[in-house]
Parts: C-alpha cells; sequence; structure tokens
C-alpha cells in the first residue's frame, strides 16, 4: 500500500521559493498568476496494515514542520 | 570547562566551534551523530553549522531525530548550557528546544557576508560580555536563515526578554529582525551568526571572543 503526503507552507508563511516562481512565469508572459505556492510530495510505500494514524505521526515527527507547514495525508 | 561539539555528516563549521571553545579554555570532544550518549561531565553542547544530512527534507530535520539529539534533549532538560549556529540553530528549532523555524531567505538567495548584529539583551551567559544595544560585527552564511514564529510565540520572546541578537539591516526576512534566540531558562542559544569566525585578528574581527569569554567565565562561576 502506499500513501501520498502533501506538504505546503501554511497559509500566511511567506514563499520566497513561489514568489520567485511567480516572477519566473510572468517574465515568460504567462500573465494572470496572481500567487504560487510551492510545497512538496512525498509518497510512502508501506506494509500492508499501516495506518492513517501511523502516517499522520510521521508528519507530525518528521515529514512537517508543524511550525510552519501543514500537510495532508492521501491513503491508497 | 567540558564542551561537546556534534558532528552530523555534512557538518563543516564543527573544528571551528571547537577550536573556539579550546581557544576559551575548553576541553572539547567531538561527539558522532551516532552516539546516544554525551561524554560524562558535559558543561555546554555546541551544535555546529553546516549542512547535516545534506539538509535534506528540511535544514536540521533528519540531524534533530538523530540518535544524539535525544542525549542533547536530556542535558538541557537538565539545564545544561547548548548554543546552536547556523545549521545548529535549525537544529535546535527542529528538536523543539527553541520555537519557531528558520524558513528560506526572503530574497532566495544564499547569502554570505558581514553584518552588523545588535545585541538585544546581555542579561544570559552568551551575551553578559557585550552591552545591551551595542553593535557588533558576525559574518553570516546560510539559505535558510529567515526566522519565523507566530505572533503569541514572538510576544513571549519579547516579554520574556529572549531575544539575543537582532539584525541592524535585515538580511534575510527574519520577523523582528531576529538573529538569535535564547531558551526559557536563557542556557540555549540558537543563532544564525558565526560568532566562531570572528576571534582572530586572522579572521579580520574579533567581536565573537566576548562570548566565548562570558560562556566560560559563567560556567565556571556556575
Amino acid at each position: 500500500m502506499k500513501a501520498r503526503v502533501h506538504v505546503m507552507l501554511k497559509t500566511g508563511v511567506l514563499d520566497p521559493q513561489g514568489e520567485a516562481v511567480r516572477h519566473a512565469l510572468g517574465s515568460l508572459g504567462f500573465e494572470g498568476v496572481n500567487g504560487v505556492r510551492q510545497g512538496k510530495v512525498i509518497e510512502l510505500d508501506l506494509a500492508e496494515g499501516t495506518t492513517e494514524a501511523q502516517v499522520t505521526e510521521m508528519c507530525e515527527k518528521l515529514l512537517a514542520n508543524t511550525v510552519i507547514e501543514s500537510y495532508s495525508v492521501e491513503m491508497s | 570547562m567540558h564542551a561537546a561539539v556534534l558532528v552530523f555528516p555534512g557538518s563543516n563549521c564543527d573544528r571551528d566551534l571547537a577550536v573556539a571553545f579550546e581557544k576559551s579554555g575548553a576541553k572539547v570532544s567531538m561527539v558522532w551523530h551516532k552516539d546516544a550518549a554525551l561524554p560524562a561531565g558535559v558543561d555546554i553542547v555546541g551544535v555546529p553549522g553546516g549542512f547535516s544530512y545534506g539538509d535534506y527534507l528540511r535544514c536540521g530535520a533528519i540531524a534533530a531525530n538523530s540518535p544524539i539529539c535525544g542525549a542533547l534533549k536530556t542535558h538541557v532538560e537538565r539545564g545544561g548550557y547548548a548554543l546552536g549556529i547556523c545549521n545548529g540553530f535549525q537544529v535546535l528549532t527542529e528538536t523543539h528546544l527553541l520555537p519557531g523555524a528558520l524558513r528560506r531567505n526572503a530574497g532566495i538567495k544564499y547569502i554570505c557576508d558581514t553584518v552588523e548584529l545588535q545585541v538585544a539583551t546581555a542579561d544570559s551567559a552568551f551575551t553578559s560580555g557585550y552591552t545591551k544595544d551595542a553593535v557588533i560585527n558576525v559574518p553570516i552564511a546560510h539559505h535558510d536563515g529567515n526566522y519565523f514564529a507566530d505572533d503569541e510565540t514572538l510576544a513571549r520572546l519579547e516579554g520574556e526578554d529572549r531575544i539575543a541578537f537582532t539584525y541592524a539591516k535585515n538580511p534575510n526576512g527574519s520577523v523582528r529582525d531576529i538573529a538569535g534566540i535564547l531558551s526559557e531558562n536563557r542556557r540555549v542559544l540558537g543563532m544564525m551568526p558565526h560568532p566562531e569566525r570572528a576571534l582572530e585578528a586572522t579572521h579580520g574581527n574579533t567581536d565573537g571572543v566576548a562570548m566565548f569569554r562570558a560562556l566560560m567565565d559563567t560556567m565556571a562561576t556556575a
């Protein structure tokens, strides 16, 4: 089984990389990009029976820094 | 005085920090990240700058979960001193020994420079060798030094006089110009600038000497 974890900077936390990407899109001529937020996707290949609660614990302990980042878990 | 300097794969300021402690009169033990205990009798733990574990995942995140950081937490909880510089500051926030987090610099770029720091409090073993509001010059070299904490945490840091240093001209976007903060018991300091790179005439700057000297004096009388 697999899980996919999305980690994003929390709303309100400045994302300088996202801002740089927004500027780059603008300079390539893409108009109307009002904002870019950049995050990461972490794919976990898990032993059968691993629970979403266990993945959440992984997020809390390591995968996300909850001071500045939020996360979501997709089990599949 | 006995100082331990932690060494992670990718640390690159560990020997500089060891020399800084040695020159101030401490005995120094280098401690590998896989060790689960500190040598007996350690007074202060130095968490050095560099790129622990290649900065993978987030700066300091993997190091914070290494065996030696368990021992570091125990040391701090028992009232031991700790000094985290640059990547060491990131490790201290990732272990939650200090509040907040370090984000990518607001200007995206890695910055290598010498900056003016204002001493925000002289009330700590690290800063008692300076006068409050004095301006000192200290080198910085970081990509992720943009300090963040929520308003509640910032109010607490300010209310408890725990901001150690602020930037005279903010180079990286840190909230409230914060360059370094203290723990509640004032025995843990995390800072992005490198005082260990400002110790000798050949460094071109000796403004870091007063920190290590004051630290040794305080621990000697403690």
